[in-house]
């Protein structure tokens, strides 16, 4: 079937996408990743599984996780996305990402954007959270490599950090 | 890659409704899209027009009034784990919430979407159905009631039409002496099977029972032999444990890539066992 001849009306959508203003034209069907990763050449967040039980494409939308794979761009009109290429400041690394570092905590490291923000969340809301705690968050969050145990210390080692800053600022 | 498709945003919940009658099987309600977009991914459904019902305000909200609990269809299973209103009248329902799926899909996914959708394996319908819950489905400007236990009707089958739009789930509070449980066992995501108990306990005795089996067969089902056999007795240990038993034989059960029949039952079983204790237990400590 020739698809232009169902094709509906392309939309014009503002965002903000890690901290930059960003006005496109997009179809209504066009999925969040295929957005950031073509359109904006924003590659850190993944494609693996397409149906939100890896969380390699996660992406933080108003400082939410949610699976770009299975989100419409549509979705982030008017919203702020942030993926990992946003996190560090001016060229300076997040304590996260520092952490992941130190800590070994990537292999192929297509996991780790994901868990990257996906714990950046958690840090926002439980400022030095116990490993259980970075477990049950991490929970939809596959690692084909690490065998997760220096991820949730990295988590935990940032947590603790961040925290320690907090306190003394 | 999804096939073309139009998005709508009504305002209201009758020009929703209008909307679904006016483009018939060509259209579909969206809302979170965690059920939906998957599906239209893999092209095993197509809707050239989806109808965004998250553009109505208050669908969304969570609030207690005169002994009923009422959660709006947009409530996601993040805002329900959260609501302290929840955390009051229903804790049970939260600490369901929690253990939905994974954190994005209970940050987009809604309740309403859930129970529309109706794929077996869910946990707060297996909760609404043991419950006593009521879906409040609204069509054009009418609106209609119908008991969680009647909403289902098959395997990603309920008795919704198709310009219903399910507005919200009222749960009404369930007084004194009521305890309630739900137990679930999960190897990934989505349960294998989920046991909702819910206990009326007075003077050491059981006055009412429910028991609600989930995710193994096509719709969350009361068992009402297991029923039967709480009904005006002491919570003992093994007046629970003969109902877990029944349960777990009586219960509607499929095979499925989950597991198989017998592996099922015997799931089933430990789970209804876990749920009655933990409700008698609560129950008899609301009743104190
Ligand atoms: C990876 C994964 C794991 C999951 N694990 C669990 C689990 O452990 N336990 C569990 O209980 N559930 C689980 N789910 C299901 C999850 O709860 C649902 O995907 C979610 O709640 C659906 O809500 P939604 O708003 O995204 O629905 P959508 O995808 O937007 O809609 C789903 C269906 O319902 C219809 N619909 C939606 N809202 C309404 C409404 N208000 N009125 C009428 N029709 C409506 C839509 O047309 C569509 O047919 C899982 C899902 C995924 C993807
Ligand atoms: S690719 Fe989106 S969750 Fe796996
Ligand atoms: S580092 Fe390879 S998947 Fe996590």
């Amino acid at each position: 079937m020739d698809e232009r001849s169902e094709a509906p009306a392309r939309r014009r959508i503002a965002l903000v996408v890690n901290g930059n203003p960003v006005e496109a034209e997009i179809e209504p069907r066009e999925l969040l990743l295929d957005f950031l990763r073509h359109r904006l050449g924003l590659m850190g967040a993944k494609r693996s599984c397409d149906v939100q039980v890896c969380g390699s494409c996660t992406v933080l939308l108003d400082g939410e996780p949610v699976s770009a794979c299975c989100t419409l761009a549509y979705e982030a009109r008017d919203r702020q996305v942030l993926t990992i290429e946003g996190l560090a400041d001016a060229g300076r690394l997040h304590v996260l990402q520092e952490a992941f570092i130190e800590h070994a905590a990537v292999q192929c490291g297509f996991c780790t954007s994901g868990m990257i923000l996906t714990s950046l969340e958690l840090l926002r809301e439980v400022p030095a959270p116990v490993p259980e705690q970075v477990r049950s968050h991490l929970k939809g969050n596959l690692c084909r490599c690490t065998g997760y145990r220096r991820i949730i210390d990295a988590v935990v080692d940032a947590g603790r950090r961040l925290a320690a800053e907090g306190a003394s600022s | 890659m999804l096939r073309p498709f139009e998005i709508h945003e009504p305002a209201t919940v009758t020009a929703a409704s209008r909307l679904l009658a006016y483009y018939g099987d060509e259209a579909a309600v969206y809302a979170g899209g965690t059920e939906l977009l998957p599906v239209m991914k893999e092209g095993l459904a197509h809707y050239p027009h989806l109808v965004n019902i998250k553009t109505i305000a208050g669908l969304e909200s969570i609030a207690f009034h005169q002994g009923i609990l009422r959660i709006g269809a947009l409530a996601t299973h993040r805002q329900i784990e959260r609501s302290p209103v929840v955390r009051e009248r229903l804790p049970l329902l939260g600490q369901v919430a929690c253990g939905v799926a994974n954190l994005r899909v209970r940050i987009a996914g809604t309740l309403g979407g859930n129970l529309c959708f109706a794929e077996p394996h869910s946990d707060p319908a297996a909760v609404l159905v043991a419950s006593g819950a009521t879906l409040v489905l609204a069509r054009d400007a009418e609106e209609r009631r119908v008991s969680a236990e009647a909403f289902f009707t098959g395997i990603l089958q309920t008795v919704r039409l198709p310009d219903e739009i399910l507005t919200g789930v009222e749960v009404p509070d369930p007084g004194p002496g009521v305890g309630a449980a739900y137990h679930r066992f999960a190897l990934h995501e989505r349960p294998i099977a989920g046991v909702a108990a819910v206990l009326a306990v007075h003077e050491g005795i059981i006055t009412r029972a429910c028991l609600v089996v989930g995710s193994v067969g096509p719709i969350p089902a009361r068992i009402a032999e297991a029923e039967a056999g709480l009904i005006g007795q002491a919570p003992a240990g093994s007046v629970l444990s003969a109902a877990a038993e029944a349960a777990g034989r009586h219960a509607d059960v499929l095979e499925d890539l989950y597991g198989s029949v017998d592996y099922k039952r015997h799931i089933v079983a430990v789970m209804a066992r876990r749920a009655l204790k933990e409700a008698a237990a609560r129950g008899h400590v609301e009743a104190t």
